[in-house]
């Protein structure tokens, strides 16, 4: 099965992992008592482990290449995949929507509170990314810190609610338009960057804020946050905590399904345009006529509405805010869901957010390792991956030759 | 699409769920909750390590009522909304009561949901003086005073014991040490008899703190008062010394800690931090020290006796409860006393420690001493 | 003006930190431009190595020099392999992907490996042992800048000098030019350029591994989180100085660092990154490219 040369190449990476792993992982000092602790069986774990990976790693290369190989023989066309089909085709679309929809519908009456809970957390995620989308896979703009108006979401309706008592359903885009403010504020000053230079100013954007949060303690009430935040209210109607997170779930599908509709309307409109082609290319771009920045800061202003959105949202859901929440590591992640889903793609998005919010929450089950499997599988995804679960489609028009030229 | 996908993998994780509960019908669920990971695990491992070792003793003498107790661990990250998921989730395993949260923002967020379960918790690190005082949350206990009450005890010691009329009052940020910082300021200000020359926060894991301490020597301050944790203290107090500077640095629980002689050491000395009292003197809390260091090899971190103690006041409250039902165990806290490393302890009405008297210590010859 | 000395040592201090770990950050994003946020990750290794083998050898008894060399050593190799591993792992599948692709991995990495260092030693803070002693000729200016600082101070400089001298005029340094320039063009005229990627990740892991052993000796405590405050810190210096410059990196740490200690002393430290980053902010907004970074005619 496994040639010898193989054997030999996967003990040698086994030999380098063991040799990487050994100061770390083979001793542990006690600088005050002096003692040194020698822990050799680690060594074998890793150089054991290293050398089945190695293996397994092979194996999947090995079988995709002959994959290839298959098809380039067979000459057989690349058949989409079937994903691809299901999200072209109309007539599997719509059934398979409604489907999920229903399932969704009545997903909290088959499983515990803890799941719905979760569910909601990662469907606040969905539209995160699909906020951040906005800005980053459609316009091209790479943004660090997209936490920094989530945050003005969430402390719009905490403060709100704190000094005159107004409502959940008041707050909300109260709080989407503090945020989409604050998200032309960002945009003036980062109109002429770009790429990398576009990203370290919006993660220091992301993190004055939080820092005002922490330091503000009159207007924000400083690191201690502020609780006692209400959940929504029903025409009125204290709600006992389950079917609060029932009703807050079902908030949550409708919005999401909101969402949806209006990114999908949004990119085939002229300004979605507009972004692919800014995204594409600067100059071409505005060589066409378009208004550069208008367009970036609708960019800009449309994305962080959603994240505005959901702040209040998880204000009203935790009951409890502080800038902890508001960190670097949660931009990051945000991105991260944008990225791995496939950038551009609806669908890929809201696969990615279910992946990478559930995912944390289903590792539990390795308790000390979670974090550990969680930057593994980060990574795992992207190179076996790169361009996302769901990659984008771009809309083709293809013009179809008679069928004799299709022999290549 | 994606929800079948989803659907399947939950149908997996319901399916591990349920048959844990079925393995073991008869047990207490005691839950731990904390930061087990991320920038704050240092201050929630050390909590899961002492739940394992009063767990293991508790069961290793038969149990509570015959029944074992089991332990559910559940990271927290110390973010509120991570910890309203890992609220529910020890909820939905029917976890009876909690030893956690480690943060208070974390801690406040979930209460909620605790309580609405009628499940008892307690913290050994959340100081935040509403978490009692507010009366909103009614399942709430802890092993550590809040931060109004260590505040009292530094300010009144810097001024009643050491005479000083200028102070500085510097803080990390955090919930833990900025909350202290403003009721050491408040007292200060009150009291009439000192000056605040200075009041900062610093950023906590930043690489340098020079500048910082040269505002504190401009600032001409006779002494520090630190709201905050070990690494930052130990960080300041070392830059201070290099600097030739020896100001006065009175500090709180989350300072008298071992780590921090470990980690400061030679400029360590003399420093004061407030801590529950003649809790080096009682024997359970040796003990406790010494199991930690038999089991894992290491001296235990912050928190770590407030943990110890937290879990024996739960365990011990069930077993006199003789049930989990949230009002039985609430009286039993409140009506009996329990000896742990903190002290022989009781709780009011509001979810505070009694008993828990605060202690000023100094470090002498790398050790903390209680100033008499 | 004693107190505005002071502040500037601080800041000086401060700067060359900073300096020290964005010199490796700005070195692999001129090659292959892409943000590497493992690097802290690998500042955070070289520390806790050092840590290890300064502890060991102490115990068995070597003499101070010989630790510090051999302890330097150690962190540098075992650096500059984890650099070589992860580029080889995680950032060279990426290279033809979508470049944000390559940066969630590295963000993955950076997970990863923090874990990672977090259950192989521990959680908690570790008293780090004083490698740089008090020097005596030091004494009369002990009370506003130390030894270490000195010695972090000088060590940025050679480092910055020879990575200068390296890249100008050594053949690897051409070939390293000539990558960052066009890689396709350069492998056109034959140079191998998986092995100057490779190279690039040695030689700025290895540097970011001294630093971690100088700058935890400095701070006197390592745990596995020091890597990302400092990471981000240093990215932005090197952002603000110019991504892919080494004499802007350089000077993006010092006046990150300046602005810090003055913002602190002057202000409050209340605000202190507020300032640094509305300081980056507002340089970007003038000079788009940084401060020594080059402006790119755009190619049309």
């Amino acid at each position: 099965m496994f040639s010898f040369e193989q054997l030999k190449k996967s003990l040698l990476v086994s030999l380098w992992f063991a040799f990487l792993t050994f100061p770390l992982l083979v001793i542990k000092v006690d600088p005050i008592e002096r003692t040194v602790l020698w822990r050799w069986e680690n060594m074998a774990f890793v150089a054991i482990g290293s050398f089945l990976i190695s293996l397994l790693v092979h194996v999947f290369y090995k079988q995709q290449e002959r994959r290839r190989v298959r098809r380039a023989a067979g000459g057989i066309v690349e058949s989409e995949p079937l994903i691809q089909v299901i999200l072209k085709e109309p007539k599997y679309l719509y059934p398979m929507s409604i489907a999920v929809l229903l399932c969704s519908l009545v997903f909290p009456h088959l499983f515990s509170t803890y799941q719905t809970n979760i569910l909601i957390t990662a469907l606040m995620y969905v539209m995160l990314g699909l906020g951040l989308n906005i800005v980053v896979g459609l316009a091209g703009l790479l943004d660090l810190g997209y936490v920094a108006f989530y945050a003005v979401g969430a402390y719009s309706y905490a403060l709100l609610n704190y000094h005159f008592d107004v409502s959940f359903w008041i707050a909300l885009p109260i709080g989407a338009l503090l945020a989409a403010m604050f998200g032309v504020l960002l945009g003036f000053p980062v109109l002429r960057l770009r790429g990398d230079y576009l990203a370290i100013v919006t993660l220091g954007f992301g993190e004055i804020i939080r820092l005002i949060l922490e330091n503000w303690n009159e207007f924000s009430q400083g690191p201690s946050g502020i609780s006692n935040i209400s959940r929504p209210g029903f025409f009125g109607m204290e709600l006992s905590l389950d079917s609060a997170i029932l009703y807050l779930y079902y908030i949550m599908i409708a919005m999401v399904v909101f969402t949806i509709f209006v990114v999908n309307r949004l990119q085939d409109s002229r300004i979605g345009r507009a972004w692919v082609a800014l995204r594409e290319d600067e100059i071409a771009c505005q060589a066409m006529g378009i208004d550069k920045r208008k367009t970036k800061l609708t960019a800009f202003a449309l994305g962080a509405t959603w994240a505005g959105m959901v702040g209040v949202i998880f204000a009203a859901k935790t009951t409890f805010i502080n800038p902890a929440s508001f960190t670097f590591l949660e931009s990051a992640i945000i991105l991260c869901i944008v990225v791995l889903g496939g950038m551009g793609s609806i669908f890929g998005v809201i696969v990615g957010a279910l992946v990478l919010i559930l995912l944390p929450e289903y590792l539990r089950a390795l308790s000390d390792y979670r974090m550990l499997a969680f930057g593994a599988v980060l990574v795992t995804m992207m190179i076996f991956r790169p361009q996302g679960v769901v990659a984008n489609i771009r809309r083709s028009y293809q013009f179809k030759p008679k069928p004799e030229s299709e022999g290549r | 699409m994606n929800k079948r996908v989803v659907q399947k993998l939950l149908a997996v994780a319901l399916g591990f769920g349920l048959a844990t509960p079925l393995m073991a019908a008869d047990t207490i669920k005691l839950g731990v909750a904390g930061a087990h990971s991320g920038d704050l695990a240092s201050y929630g491992l050390p909590s899961v390590n002492a739940a394992k070792l009063v767990v293991e003793q508790i069961n290793a003498g038969g149990g509570i009522d015959g029944k074992m107790v089991e332990l559910l661990i559940e990271d927290d990250v110390c973010k509120p909304e991570v910890a309203t998921n890992t609220a529910t989730k020890l909820i939905s395993d029917g976890v009876h009561v909690v030893l956690g949260h480690i943060c208070s923002g974390a801690t406040k967020a979930a209460l909620p949901i605790y309580n609405n379960a009628g499940v008892v918790v307690m913290s050994p690190s959340a100081t935040n003086p509403e978490l009692t005082q507010s009366g909103d949350y009614p399942n709430f206990y802890r092993t550590i005073a809040s931060d109004d009450a260590q505040a009292r005890t530094e300010v009144d010691f810097a001024l009643n014991v050491l005479g000083l009329s200028k102070i500085a009052v510097i803080h990390d940020k955090g919930d833990y040490g900025k909350g202290l910082a403003e009721f050491a300021r408040l007292f200060l200000e009150k009291s009439g008899k000192a000056e605040v020359t200075l009041f900062e926060g610093v950023t906590p894991g930043a690489v340098d703190y020079s500048a910082v301490v040269q505002k504190i020597k401009r600032s001409g301050a006779e002494a520090v008062i630190f709201g905050g944790y070990h690494p930052e203290a130990s960080k300041i107090i070392t830059q201070m010394r290099k600097k030739r500077l020896d100001t006065i640095f009175i500090s709180d629980d989350g300072v008298k800690d071992d780590t921090f002689i470990k980690v400061a050491g030679k400029y360590a000395e003399g420093v004061y931090a407030t801590g529950p009292k003649d809790s080096s003197s009682n024997p359970l809390s040796k003990k406790a020290v010494e199991e930690h260091k038999a089991k894992f090899g290491s001296d235990p971190g912050a928190f770590y006796e407030n943990a110890y103690s937290a879990a024996l006041a739960l365990l011990n409250a069930v077993d006199k409860a003789d049930s989990t039902d949230m009002e039985a165990v609430r009286n039993a806290l409140q009506n009996n006393d329990v000896e742990t490393p903190v002290g022989r302890i009781r709780f009011d009405k509001i979810g505070d420690a009694m008993g828990v008297g605060f202690a000023m210590y100094q470090v002498k010859d790398g050790q903390y001493v209680e100033v008499k | 003006m004693e107190y505005f000395i002071e502040l500037f040592f601080s800041g000086l201090t401060r700067g060359s930190i900073y300096a020290l770990i964005a010199l490796g950050y700005t070195m692999v994003y001129g090659i292959i431009g892409l943000i590497n946020f493992a690097h802290g990750e690998i500042y955070m290794i070289g520390a806790f190595t050092s840590f290890v083998v300064a502890t060991v050898l102490s115990i068995y008894g070597f003499p101070l020099l010989s630790i510090i060399v051999l302890a330097g050593l150690a962190a540098a190799v075992w650096s500059a392999s984890y650099g070589y591993t992860i580029e080889k792992i995680a950032y060279r599948p990426l290279r033809q992907a979508p470049r944000l692709s390559a940066l969630i991995s590295a963000i993955g990495m950076s997970i990863f490996l923090q874990n990672y260092v977090l259950l192989a030693q521990s959680s908690d803070f570790q008293p780090f042992p004083e490698l740089i002693p008090d020097f005596d000729f030091m004494e009369p200016y002990a009370h506003f800048v130390g030894s270490s600082d000195v010695v972090i101070l000088f060590t940025t400089a050679l480092a910055m000098a020879g990575l200068t001298l390296l890249i100008k005029f050594s053949r690897m340094g051409k070939a390293m030019r000539a990558t960052a320039q066009d890689r396709t063009m350069a492998m056109l005229v034959g140079i191998d350029v998986n092995r100057v990627i490779s190279l690039t990740f040695v030689i700025g892991s290895a540097l970011a591994a001294i630093g971690g052993m100088l700058i935890a000796s400095h701070i006197g405590q390592i745990n596995f989180f020091i890597g990302f405050i400092a990471g981000i810190k240093a990215f932005t210096a090197a952002v603000l100085g110019g991504i892919g410059s080494i004499p802007g990196a350089v000077l993006g740490g010092f006046v990150l660092g300046l602005t810090e200690s003055f913002a602190t002393g002057y202000v409050s430290s209340d605000y202190e990154d507020v300032f640094a980053f509305s300081l980056l902010v507002l340089i970007l907004i003038f000079k788009p490219a940084g401060l020594l970074g080059r402006e790119e005619a755009e190619k049309v």
